[in-house]
């Protein structure tokens, strides 16, 4: 037990700040990559919610792709094939030299698409349960679309997406597991280099394990506030 | 040709002519960019169907498939299995199999698979004495069944959740039912609650099916050569990116085709309950 403990303590004989480093590697990169998911998510659900066909087909065929690969694959896809698109552009102007992509923008990037084309399809169930007459008495109050949209619907939007989007927050927190792989120093790549150095690999990944439910409940307690908040105008009723 | 009213014979008036909107420019400019990146990954394909890369590495892509076909039709069998004491101990009325049936599915649904699988895989061998005197580290040694345990256990528990969800989604009345016709409540279960419960259960079912195809991706990183796996190793022996498009249309192959049955089966099996 004492043994656990020096291992898991801070400074030169334990390993606590490299989890910690890693752990705060993995909750930036959740926290990074949700506003791009989120942005990218509404826009694509306005897209399938559109009348025009064409937009329709072009936003359906991003989230068939996106949800039909595997999280992982998407990672090295993006990962190689942005190294090796620069690599062979650089090549056309006669640069010839080895790029390296930063692997937490790939991950970054990597994982928006996967959210966004999840996070769209949150979104597009929302808008179905507004009713069409919210959109009718903004324009009878004179508002302008885009006033509709961020004064009228959106509000409502939020309140109706959360639950959904709120098990996306979660599952994306999980999925900043796999860039791990692709070299990234988060939370499972430091307790996998722990685990090898002490050759305590079972408290380890188990310590990874727990770290990852802690992070999940502190999740669902900020989000049950959230929650709480957007429905704070349906008490009066 | 627009056809005359019978009564009146009056034509009606032609649609008037579709404007081209900003909305419409911008998706037919997105369809474009689809199409056009979907011609060139075909021609991409299909000029490289023989090449020296396609040739020397299309039979490890096959074995690969039928590892990742093998591992995800395991671990669904077996964790349907498993899901069904979880599932009973979930709704169970008393604490002391509710729960830890509560605690196995927060702690698999909450964790990553990288993490459970390299808690099974690497972290058996911090019990390698304690398992080798029960004879179980034969086991623990195995990447292949180390995933397949990890696999299990996971989709169990997500399993277990869609059970239970579905089973308490059957009105009660359907119990009342069973009960005032003097069925006996396993006979109520199986017959009557079961069937419409399943029912309700396909979707997410096949949702869990999907998740496995993808999740069984991270089998490659514990050294199994499954399709992702076999696509890494091309991919380090040729440093050539048409290793992970392959798999890329692999998988959405798959993927598609399993969600399009799936649609169809379901469509099939829910047809008494269309309007």
């Amino acid at each position: 037990m004492n043994e656990a403990l020096t291992l898991l303590s801070f400074g030169d004989q334990g390993w606590g700040d490299t989890i910690a480093l890693g752990v705060l590697v993995t909750v930036s990169l959740a926290i990074a990559t949700l506003p791009f998911g989120l942005v990218l998510g509404f826009l694509i659900a306005l897209a399938k919610k559109s009348s025009e066909p064409s937009l329709k087909l072009a936003a359906n065929i991003y989230t068939t792709v996106f949800r039909g690969l595997p999280e992982l694959l998407t990672l090295f896809l993006v990962y190689f094939g942005v190294q090796i698109g620069i690599q062979q552009g650089l090549k056309l102007i006669g640069v010839e030299t080895y790029v390296e992509v930063n692997s937490f923008v790939a991950g970054m990037v990597a994982l928006s698409l996967v959210f966004s084309s999840y996070a769209s399809e949150a979104f597009l169930s929302a808008f179905r349960g507004i009713p069409q007459g919210q959109y009718e008495g903004g324009h009878a109050l004179g508002l302008s679309r885009y006033q509709t949209m961020s004064l009228v619907i959106l509000p409502q939007l939020i309140r109706l997406a959360l639950p959904a989007l709120g098990n996306l927050w979660l599952i994306l927190l999980k999925e900043t597991s796999l860039v791990s792989v692709i070299g990234l120093a988060d939370l499972v790549r430091e307790s996998g280099i722990a685990a090898r150095v002490t050759k305590e690999p079972f408290m380890f990944f188990g310590i990874a394990c727990l770290i990852y439910l802690v992070l999940a409940m502190i999740s669902s307690t900020g989000l049950a506030r959230i929650e709480r908040w957007t429905k704070r105008g349906e008490g009066a009723r | 040709m627009i056809a005359a009213n019978p009564v009146t014979g009056l034509q009606r008036p032609p649609a008037p002519p579709r404007r081209w909107t900003n909305t419409r420019i911008f998706g037919h400019v997105l369809m474009a960019l689809w199409i056009l990146s979907g011609a060139s990954l075909v021609y991409y394909l299909g000029s490289n169907v023989a090449s020296p890369f396609v040739l020397k590495y299309w039979p490890n892509y096959l074995s690969g498939f039928i590892v990742t076909l093998q591992i995800v039709s395991v671990s669904l069998l077996l964790g349907a299995l498993l899901s069904l004491p979880i599932a009973a101990a979930r709704a169970s009325k008393w604490k002391i199999f509710s729960a830890p049936a509560y605690a196995y599915v927060y702690f698999f649904r909450g964790t990553p698979l990288l993490a459970q699988t390299f808690l099974i895989y690497y972290g058996a061998g911090s019990f390698r004495p304690e398992l080798e005197a029960v004879g179980l580290w034969g086991f623990f040694q195995e990447a292949w069944y180390c995933v397949i345990f990890a696999f299990s256990m996971n989709t169990a528990a997500y399993q277990a959740e869609i059970l239970r969800g579905a089973i308490q989604n059957v009105p009660k009345g359907q119990w009342e039912g069973a009960a005032a016709l003097g069925i006996s409540k396993p006979v109520a279960f199986f017959k009557i609650i079961l069937p419409q419960a399943l029912m309700v259960a396909l979707r997410p079912y096949g949702n869990e099916i999907i998740l496995m195809i993808k999740g069984s991706a991270i089998a490659s990183i514990v050294t199994i050569y499954d399709l992702m796996g076999e696509t890494r190793r091309a991919y380090s022996r040729s440093y050539d990116f048409q290793a992970y498009i392959w798999a890329a249309v692999t998988y959405l192959m798959i993927v598609e085709i399993l969600r399009r049955v799936w649609d169809k089966f379901e469509a099939r099996l829910t047809r008494h309950l269309k309007r």
